[in-house]
């Protein structure tokens, strides 16, 4: 029988995988995908409680669609700083990128 | 059966996210998102909402990945194999670990409410969607074409004036 723990557990799960990435990474593109990887955990706990807890108000599965938008633009804008911060500074090592870092 | 298909899409989920931090080679990086999306999309197929399934393996599958290859492409430079991952790893593998961990403990503790699992029809689904939900959805369309003026401005050429 798979209860909504279940699923919460591999969001969790999904999650800290992602949470690792963003801090051990150094190259932007490979940090986005770590934040891909957070907001399909948080998809994947907003729709599962909207499955089983919440059939009448389904806001979870709103709410996701409007998580896949934002993602949708946010990779779009992500990607175009990254190139520019690559035309401008031929690097996207985001260690090396510490202009304003006092 | 059922649990099977969760086992396995559990496993192809988080395997997949673990190809994603650990591999050195980016274009393997965003073929293991790839899969872990896919992963994603049978839980929603699971959870009984298939048009978020739908959804998801068009927008995440279709757009997110291929522009991230783009990405990828332009980006094109002999220092990806060379961008190793932080000193600080330990700390965040630690970071990671402590924080499932400690999801974990809440999420068992916590009372199961419900065992069921109900679908939500897709034509009741539209109606909230484009009534109860509206301002958000015109929002979320103004959102998507500030986006897209944005990335064209900052990703074109510089003109000289």
């Amino acid at each position: 029988m798979i209860t909504l723990v279940h699923f919460q557990i591999v969001s969790a799960a999904l999650f800290s995988i992602g949470l690792y990435g963003v801090m051990a990474r150094r190259s932007a593109i490979l940090i986005l995908m770590s934040i891909e990887l957070m907001l399909n955990a948080v998809n994947i706990n907003l729709v599962a409680v909207a499955s089983f807890l919440d059939p009448d108000r389904f806001a979870g599965i709103i709410i996701t669609i409007f998580v896949i938008t934002v993602a949708a633009a946010e990779v779009g804008l992500a990607l175009a700083i990254v190139l520019r911060l690559f035309r401008n500074r031929a690097t996207i090592n985001v260690d090396n990128i510490d202009l304003m870092k006092w | 059966m059922a649990w099977l298909v969760f086992v396995v899409l559990s496993g192809i989920i988080v395997g997949g996210g673990l190809g994603v931090v650990t591999t050195r080679n980016v274009v393997y990086a965003a073929l293991f998102l790839l899969v872990s999306l896919i992963g994603v999309a049978g839980f929603y197929v699971l959870l009984l909402s298939e048009f978020l399934a739908v959804v998801q393996i068009f927008i995440y599958v279709g757009a997110i990945v291929i522009v991230l290859l783009f990405g990828i492409m332009l980006t094109r430079s002999d220092e990806y194999p060379r961008i190793a991952d932080n000193e600080q790893w330990p700390a965040a593998v630690l970071m990671g670990l402590g924080f499932f961990t400690l999801l974990g403990l809440a999420l068992l503790t916590y009372p199961n409410l419900s065992d069921e699992r109900n679908e939500i029809a897709l034509p009741t689904l539209g109606n909230s969607l484009f009534t109860d939900w509206a301002l958000p959805f015109e929002i979320a369309s103004l959102l998507l074409l500030i986006a897209l003026v944005g990335a064209v401005v900052l990703a074109r050429e510089d003109k000289k004036p």
